[in-house]
């Protein structure tokens, strides 16, 4: 071999290990996900027993009411929680973007539920749920306003407040970090040119943070879509179908109901929606590395 | 214009007093450039007057009304920072009407201003630019329009050109002076740099470690400066300063210093007669020395030149004399030979006497 194809081959070399545990770990469970989602599948059975159906798995889910009702209470699940946590986590960010006394062990005692495991966040809020000794419950009938069916009637809502608990300080500390790399003294300009407080946020703080908050809420958003313990946790799924998001059903198919392919072709759904999103938010990166490129050059070509 | 006066105004860090109480009174529409090595309070002075900085103690006037309480868009000033302070998300034309767009003006009326300022800056072809889209010297002229576009009464410049090369600085000071002539507007302007003090101010106020060392006319300082540090802070290159002591041999009197004694004549013995001192201190400009083969060793100075920096019309000779460096400035075409003891004429008139113990100039 001459030293040029060894130069040539040497960064492929190095590449090698870590492709094959991806080849191993992603893509053959992936491509048997694909593969099963074609055939009639029983745990039971080994796959080369199975028979192809071709798009039968999921031509069946597109008709099923009940994949159509977790599809929408996904929806309904991933779009507040985000939406809700994009406001607060930023709104946080905004007011505690200051340095004062003690500022910084507030910031660290608002990041604390980022760090506690889902299935331990879970237990907590279905604790905190109890209908009658948990602390909501406990606290409304002492002032007296009676208590709420917390994991019945108000599944879906009561898990959509524990996502957020766990998940703002995510956005609050993406957005805190982006506030406090922003150019000082262009918010001094901005305070010298007449702008109060609220117009400083409107006019130059939230437009500057615009990409790393839009990057947030799409990361947040993928994340949304594959919630699984806390609720698993919580509700399993109920009452009926009100809390039973995607993630829930995929993994009650292929153990309670026992069809794989159907499971399979259910994840690859999911994976479909969770694809859009990462294009959207890929695209959106090279976006803005193709516009700080552009400018960069327009910049050198004057220079000669 | 609204009269600015500074009474007392002090900043303090915690315990750090950072600023010892400046008074200061700046006239109508005069151009008052804030002058002083890094750390001498410039800086945070002119933050004070925009209100970036809180007043620790002491007091702004504006038209004698106290607004040291104000919140800077309350205090009619516009400001140019060192860093340009662009807004990167908006264009030139957006980030020059920025102020005037917070105002509610008329829509026709922000586009006449914009397109006014930005033709006086040459930006008209840019206006459709963002900031990453433009050069240094660009960025810059977009900053003074956006301090241009507004009516405010007073400019604030904190260090504008410091982050431009030597060529454009000088080109972008020429336009500042230029600009000067047209815009009647009260401008304070902060530097390190004495060349744009000398060349742009109506005053020159020279700071050192928190107090003000001189204010006045850019001649005054240069010519009468009151200590030893404004004498050393401005002209280029910097004036000498040389040891001496006050001796009286037969009639006459000498300054006499390590190689060199010079025979003082009556004017410079008027200045010395309440003198207290022996031991002074003498402050010779580059430019005050002459060179002059046939000079009397009681009116010269013998010097060995080590090194002679070409600038052009101008050669700037680094010379000793014994352990004393000392600089001469002189034409380029006198003949001058490296490493001999060369005899340099000095006139008594122009020599700063300063008196050592406390550096002050002796008038």
């Amino acid at each position: 071999m001459s030293y040029s194809t060894i130069n040539r081959l040497t960064p492929y070399i190095f590449l090698a290990p870590a492709l094959v545990i991806m080849v191993i770990a992603l893509l053959y469970p992936l491509g048997y996900m694909v593969f099963g989602s074609f055939r009639d599948w029983d745990p039971s059975q080994s796959i080369g027993e199975t028979s192809f159906i071709g798009l039968g798995n999921y031509i069946s889910l597109w008709n099923d009411p009940n994949f159509h009702e977790s599809l929408i209470v996904t929806l309904k699940f991933a779009i507040t929680v985000v939406f809700v946590e994009m406001i607060v986590g930023v709104g946080l960010a905004l007011l505690l973007d200051r340095n004062l006394r003690g500022m910084s062990v507030l910031r660290t005692m608002f990041i604390l539920p980022m760090m506690i495991a889902p299935v331990v966040v879970g237990l907590i809020w279905r604790y905190m749920y109890h209908p009658s000794i948990g602390i909501f419950n406990q606290t409304l009938e002492k002032i007296g306003l009676g208590s709420v069916d917390w994991l019945g009637q108000h599944a879906l809502l009561s898990v959509i407040i524990a996502d957020i608990w766990q998940w703002t300080p995510f956005i609050f500390i993406l957005s805190l970090a982006a506030l406090q790399s922003l150019p000082r003294s262009a918010l001094e300009a901005a305070r010298i040119d007449g702008a109060s407080g609220w117009q400083q946020i409107i006019y130059i703080k939230i437009p500057l943070m615009m990409p790393v908050l839009i990057v947030t809420c799409l990361l947040r958003l993928i994340d949304a879509f594959k919630v699984l313990e806390v609720i698993l946790v919580m509700t399993e799924g109920g009452p009926g179908l009100s809390t039973e998001i995607l993630a829930l059903r995929i993994s009650r198919t292929a153990t309670e109901f026992r069809e794989l392919g159907v499971a399979a072709a259910m994840s690859n759904y999911l994976l479909m929606l969770l694809l859009i999103l990462t294009i959207i938010m890929l695209a959106f990166n090279k976006l803005q590395e193709m516009k700080a490129e552009r400018q960069r050059r327009a910049v050198e070509a004057e220079k000669g | 214009m609204p009269k600015i006066r500074l009474d007392g105004l002090t900043k303090r860090y915690g315990n750090f007093e950072v600023l010892h109480g400046i008074d200061l009174e700046m006239d109508d529409a005069e151009f008052t450039v804030l002058v002083g090595p890094s750390g001498c309070g410039k800086s945070t002075t002119l933050r004070m007057i925009a209100g970036l900085e809180t007043v620790s103690d002491g007091e702004i006037y504006i038209n004698d009304k106290p607004i040291s309480h104000l919140e800077p868009k309350d205090r009619d000033l516009a400001m140019v920072f060192q860093d340009y302070a662009l807004y990167p998300h908006m264009d030139v034309a957006k980030n020059m009407s920025f102020a005037l767009r917070l105002q509610k003006r008329p829509r026709a009326e922000i586009d006449k201003k914009v397109h006014e300022v930005a033709e006086m800056l040459g930006l008209t072809e840019y206006l459709h630019r963002k900031p990453a889209e433009l050069s240094g010297g660009q960025r810059q002229r977009v900053a003074m329009g956006r301090a241009l576009t507004r009516d405010s009464s007073t400019f604030l410049f904190d260090e504008p050109l410091s982050n431009l090369d030597a060529k454009l600085r000088t080109q972008m000071r020429a336009e500042l002076a230029m600009m000067r002539q047209r815009v009647h507007k009260n401008m304070i302007y902060v530097t390190h740099d004495q060349i744009e003090a000398m060349t742009l101010a109506d005053r020159i106020v020279v700071m050192h470690d928190g107090h003000i060392q001189q204010e006045g006319k850019p001649e005054t300082l240069f010519k009468t400066p009151v200590n030893k540090f404004v004498a050393g802070f401005l002209g280029t290159p910097p004036m000498n300063f040389l040891d001496a002591v006050i001796e009286s041999k037969g009639d006459d009197t000498y300054l006499t210093g390590h190689n060199f004694s010079l025979r003082c004549d009556d004017a410079t013995l008027q200045r010395l007669t309440d003198y207290p001192l022996q031991e002074i201190c003498l402050g010779i400009r580059p430019s005050d020395l002459e060179y002059d083969a046939a000079a009397h060793a009681d009116e010269s100075l013998s010097l060995q030149v080590d090194i002679a920096e070409y600038i052009g019309a101008q050669s700037v000779l680094i010379s000793h004399s014994g352990e004393q460096k000392v600089m001469v400035e002189l034409k380029s075409d006198t003949p001058i030979t490296l490493g001999e003891e060369l005899n340099f004429r000095v006139s008594l008139e122009d020599i700063h006497l300063f008196n050592p113990s406390d550096d002050r100039a002796i008038p």
